[in-house]
């Protein structure tokens, strides 16, 4: 699950199971996507709340995508 | 062809593990209204990174006249879909406004010809105009039935023995044929009744279909010996297709088979059984003839 709100840069609090289990290595891995994946949005000022449960990059993609869209209204597909 | 809830990333990445012919990730029945914008971008991603190997790949889209049909097609157009599924399908007209959708986001993305569409009928105006879908665009790469959306059309309920989808099925096989395109049948959606799944598809073959619809793995096995022609079936059209290629090679054009005479339509059915071996991997290319 991702929720997006107001910040200043780009700040990342993650829970997750597997950064938990396996080491910070894929803590790091998870939010250099959640990163990459708002700037590729344009977005460079947010705090992103993120709990992931051993989620694949694409998934975490499309849900970080989908909590930036709700969140700013702007949506990447045309109307 | 696998149905897969496009909500659900689980499956969507695990779905080719069990080796259907193709999946198709749902946007429409599977997807609330509330999650149709998160669903489509699963999809997209999906689509875009996981390696599916030789699955064809098919996508189930909302309808054009809903707020989520456009944006649908311009994710998995970008995503590199292989088959677009369109729901209800009544009209020719309704596929060419899909065509131009898809053909407007190929340009864009400089791709253009690669999405196929498949259309779906589920409703007795889409029957009777089976024939007339089928021909509307020259993407499109077959027609299915869903029936349950159809049957509630026609005011009946499905039966096991599926009475009521007989006409429907059979129009579609015969549309789809003598369009030149594939056809395939509903889902059969009770689980624990694989006895009556397996006369289903036992039946749907009978009829001309190329396939079935799945909702699980386990259904799987089920459409595959079904379709999977016995060693008998393959050695027998294996004989008539090296006879007559004998025959040719003779000047000659009806030959005969342990007795029995062989003609053009004897042929053919001997070459898509051969056919339907090697896809179904049962004997090699090379070695099919």
């Amino acid at each position: 699950m991702v929720t997006i709100g107001p910040g200043e840069g780009l700040q990342v609090d993650l829970q997750s199971s597997v950064a938990a289990q396996f080491g910070r290595q894929f803590g790091r891995q998870i939010k250099a996507v959640i990163t990459e994946t708002l700037e590729g949005l344009g977005i460079h000022d947010a705090h992103v709340e993120a709990v992931d449960k051993g989620a694949l990059d694409c998934t975490i993609r499309a849900r970080v995508t989908a909590a930036a869209v709700r969140a700013t209204g702007k949506d990447v597909w045309k109307d | 062809m696998m149905f897969v809830p496009g909500n659900n990333p689980g499956m969507m990445a695990d779905a080719h593990i069990y080796g259907p012919d193709s999946i198709m990730l749902d946007l429409e029945d599977s997807v609330t209204m509330a999650e149709k914008d998160a669903a489509r971008l699963l999809v997209y991603n999906a689509l875009k990174t996981i390696d599916y190997g030789n699955t064809e790949m098919v996508v189930r889209i909302n309808p054009l006249n809903t707020p989520y049909g456009k944006k649908d097609v311009e994710a998995v157009v970008k995503a590199g879909v292989d088959v677009i599924r369109m729901p209800k399908t009544e009209t020719a007209d309704e596929v060419r406004e899909l065509e131009a959708e898809i053909l407007k986001v190929e340009t864009e993305i400089g791709r253009v010809g690669e999405t196929r569409i498949m259309a779906a009928i589920e409703s007795a105006l889409g029957v009777v105009n089976a024939y007339a879908i089928a021909t509307a665009s020259t993407r499109m790469m077959g027609i299915a039935l869903g029936a349950e959306d159809y049957s509630a059309n026609l005011k009946t309920n499905r039966t096991p023995g599926g009475a009521e989808l007989l006409l429907a099925r059979e129009q579609i096989v015969v549309a789809a044929r003598a369009a030149g395109i594939c056809c395939f049948d509903t889902v059969y959606s009770n689980l624990d009744d694989m006895e009556t799944f397996r006369k289903e598809v036992e039946l749907i073959k009978t009829l001309g279909f190329d396939g079935k619809s799945i909702i699980n793995p386990r259904q799987i096995e089920v459409v595959n010996s079904v379709f999977t022609p016995t060693e008998k079936e393959i050695n027998k059209a294996r004989a008539v297709v090296a006879a007559i290629k004998e025959a040719q090679a003779k000047g000659s054009g009806v030959i005969a088979v342990n007795g029995k005479m062989v003609d053009r339509p004897v042929v053919l059915r001997a070459e898509r059984t051969i056919a339907l071996a090697v896809a179904a991997g049962v004997i090699d290319k090379e070695e099919a003839l």
